[in-house]
């Protein structure tokens, strides 16, 4: 019996594996963007020749400090707005909070906390300004999401420059210029009136060491996958039902993680595995196991997911679903469009507010009129770069994409400097695919949209 | 009473016959004006900087007129035509002319560039119709860093250009030994202490003219038939791909001619990421003129490139009379500039 049904699911698979080699070339034209990005990955790490180490950190530090951000990104996609390059008025949200909490000498995760929640309301009410923006620019909510940046940036910088100080008196702190008006470029925020400051204040809350974590995650795989396996009968009215292989094949990965990161922390020169690599090599992966992860900002990517899981299945989530699909429908079946819209802004803006401070805390220095500028830019980079489009991104596109963006965003100007004797071109070559992405993806969506209405046309 | 009702009326009739952003920011301009007159800057200097920057930005502002009218609307890509005419100036440069000749040279140079990735980056327009302004825009953005790596690649040579030690271009270069002030020059002449800019401003005039005529040429007809009505325009076998794509072709060597003539008159040429943000000041001058993202006329250009200008040259020295501290005239600029925009964008009519 047993063998039977091994045998079926099999047969089952070789046939998704054939239907899947017949759209391999759709497979291919739908993913471009993405394995551009894998192969970039690939011969940037191959030509840069970075340490394993540095590749490493450097890769877990830009995963937990973008994530959020770039999460921020997927509702008002599922609403229809496409993608929010407007977040960076989030992120000037977060950064007012963050200046407010430096002001008033609120240090530790207290402060951080706090921060957060003091940059909500003002989120909001930058979100509920954009979302009615956007409500009036409809069908242009990209570039106008680009061009609120622009212009919100001017009344921050009118605030932070000339309203600080200049109308609103302020303490002498070491934020604000010497001539008392007005905030410095930089903000540091590890140091607050000589105590412990922001800096670290999420990812300092508990630590644990990278390939422990790497085996905590397998074991966690592992047993999911097999109470999948075993009590299969009971997950049966559940819709998105995967065959037994994959399950089968997810404990075998499990298995996989936990035996590397064994592998790697038991990595020394006695061990009869490494008998015949030599002591340098030996060296790198001592230093490798120094690499902590902060579970606490883990932890927050991880509610941010869930969050924006579970808010798909509720009441306002198929609204915004619904809209994504067809504004008219929607109308027709008794959604407030424009209200529901504006709610999407809105929950992408506090979620970009709070992303920014994530990223902040992780830098540890704030460039006041500078470091939210790019937020947008990077954040629709890499979604694309993980699949997205303008219609359709989820939590899984969002992680590929910081993945192999950073990445290449790591290895370029190293690969630049082996390939043509000069980093600045990897730099300028970096900068280049940022926007070559964003371009390239908007333009095939909207040439498949054209040819899918050609299409119907006919 | 009725009388002031009346008034009421005609006035509102009056702003919306003109245009709010041309209101607002002809009302802000004289408003600017009696300020400097009262806190005491000299007009002279201020008028003199004024008619500069008109002919310097004018050409670059006369590149959206084109693509507007041809349904594209604003270039936000113009910074294409921008590398294009940086690297024309370059070659002169290369050849080591100077002067008038230099000049010329670059300008001749600018049109088959021009034409050949017009038409390629008018394709590409065609292929993704509705989407037109994101992404020009993000085209434009990656042209010029593309160009970054060009500018350290390129084999030139010239001293005046390449850094004295390591590879590629210096940023920013003098053309005091090649082509600064050659048309400014020109017959220039001055009224009181206001200084006049003959060549420049009649180049400026010269280029608004051939444009002007063109869109009252056959072709021009046809394809501002196509970008405002793309029905009638079928009905009436007009190829509006086609015309798209001569639009851009144009607008792109607008904006070639366009930096070119502003670098001649600023003095030196500005490389790698300078352009990226040059279409924004452009596309809001034509707003500010009259134009909308779907009708433009040459007028247009004109009347907004010098109240944007205008406003821009007057207010510096006004608000750091009044403000002090901080780069006021620089952010009034950001949200005067992309608060128009924004304006414009939000009378875009999204064809839902």
């Amino acid at each position: 019996m047993l063998l039977q049904k091994w045998m079926e699911d099999i047969k089952m698979a070789d046939i998704t594996k054939d239907r899947k080699k017949r759209s391999l070339k759709s497979v291919l034209t739908k993913n471009v963007v993405t394995l551009i990005f894998i192969f970039l990955t690939v011969a940037g790490i191959a030509l840069s020749n970075l340490p394993v180490f540095y590749l490493a950190s450097e890769m877990l530090t830009r995963i937990t400090r973008n994530t959020f951000l770039v999460l921020s990104l997927i509702i008002p996609i599922t609403a229809g707005i496409g993608l929010n390059f407007g977040i960076i008025v989030g992120a000037m949200a977060g950064q007012i909070a963050l200046i407010i909490a430096l002001y008033f000498g609120w240090t530790g995760l207290g402060g951080l906390l706090l921060a957060c929640v003091v940059a909500t309301p003002i989120a909001i009410f930058f979100g509920y300004l954009t979302g009615v923006l956007f409500n009036n620019t409809k069908g242009q909510e990209m570039i106008a999401g680009l061009i609120v940046g622009f212009f919100a940036n001017g009344i921050y910088q009118f605030l932070l420059l000339i309203v600080v100080g200049g109308i609103i008196p302020v303490k002498k702190v070491p934020m604000i210029k010497p001539d008392g008006v007005g905030l410095r470029n930089t903000i540091a925020l590890d140091t607050n009136f000589g105590e412990v400051g922001l800096k670290y204040a999420f990812d300092d809350v508990f630590k644990v060491n990278l390939f422990h974590f790497m085996m905590i995650v397998g074991a966690v795989i592992i047993i999911y996958s097999l109470i999948r396996l075993i009590f299969r009968n009971k997950f049966q009215n559940v819709t998105n039902q995967k065959s037994k292989i994959t399950y089968i094949i997810y404990t075998v990965l499990g298995a996989i993680l936990i035996g590397f990161a064994y592998i790697i922390l038991t990595a020394s020169t006695g061990s009869f595995l490494f008998s015949g690599t030599d002591s340098s090599a030996i060296q790198s992966l001592n230093m490798l196991q120094t690499i902590q992860v902060p579970i606490f900002t883990l932890f927050l990517i991880f509610l941010i997911a869930v969050f924006n899981i579970v808010i798909m299945k509720t009441k306002l989530g198929q609204d915004f679903k619904s809209i994504g699909l067809s504004q008219h429908i929607a109308r027709v079946s008794g959604i407030n469009v424009d209200r529901t819209r504006i709610i999407a802004v809105i929950m992408s803006t506090v979620l970009a507010a709070w992303g920014q401070i994530i990223f902040l805390q992780n830098v540890g220095t704030m460039n006041t009129y500078g470091s939210h500028m790019q937020v947008g830019l990077f954040a629709v980079a890499a979604i694309l770069i993980g699949g997205a489009t303008v219609k359709n991104a989820n939590i899984g596109h969002g992680i590929l994409g910081i993945i192999l963006f950073h990445a290449v965003f790591i290895v370029s100007p190293t690969a630049g400097k082996e390939l043509f004797g000069d980093a600045q071109l990897g730099e300028f070559f970096r900068a280049f695919v940022v926007y070559g992405v964003i371009g390239v993806s908007l333009a095939l969506h909207a040439w498949k949209n054209r040819k899918g209405l050609e299409d119907l046309g006919q | 009473m009725k009388m002031e009702m009346m008034g009421g009326i005609k006035m509102v009739a009056f702003i919306k016959n003109i245009g709010f952003p041309r209101f607002m920011m002809s009302l802000l301009l004289v408003v600017i004006l009696v300020t400097a007159i009262f806190v005491g800057i000299p007009i002279g200097m201020v008028m003199t900087d004024l008619i500069q920057r008109v002919g310097m930005y004018g050409i670059i502002v006369l590149a959206m007129v084109p693509s507007i009218q041809s349904g594209t609307g604003p270039n936000f890509a113009v910074t294409i035509g921008i590398v294009l005419g940086l690297l024309a100036a370059t070659t002169a440069i290369e050849f080591e002319l100077v002067g008038t000749t230099a000049f010329i040279f670059a300008i001749l140079m600018a049109l088959p560039l021009s034409v050949i990735v017009g038409i390629l980056y008018g394709k590409l327009l065609n292929a993704c119709k509705g989407a037109e302004m994101t992404i020009a825009t993000y085209t434009g953005f990656s042209i010029v860093q593309l160009m970054c790596i060009g500018w350290i690649i390129l084999p030139f040579t010239s001293d005046i250009m390449r850094w004295p030690i390591g590879r590629g271009l210096k940023t920013t270069f003098t053309l005091e030994e090649t082509f600064k002030h050659v048309l400014d020059n020109f017959l220039k002449f001055n009224i009181g202490n206001v200084e006049i800019p003959t060549g420049l401003l009649l180049f400026f005039f010269l280029a608004c003219f051939l444009v002007y005529s063109f869109t009252q040429s056959k072709m021009g007809t046809a394809i501002q038939l196509g970008g405002m009505n793309n029905k009638f325009a079928v009905a009436s076998g007009v190829n509006i791909d086609r015309g798209r794509i001569i639009a851009n072709v144009i607008s792109t060597y607008l904006g070639a001619v366009g930096i070119i003539v502003y670098s001649q008159s600023f003095g030196f040429i500005q490389l790698y990421t300078a352009p990226l943000m040059m279409a924004f000041p452009a596309v809001a001058a034509v707003l500010i003129g009259g134009a909308t993202a779907s009708r433009a006329k040459v007028s247009h250009v004109i009347i907004g490139v010098i109240l944007f200008q205008g406003v821009l040259t007057s207010s510096m020295p006004v608000l750091n009379e009044i403000i002090p501290f901080g780069s006021v005239a620089e952010i009034s600029r950001m949200v005067i500039q992309n608060g128009i925009i924004l304006y414009a964008l939000t009378k875009v009519d999204g064809g839902h």
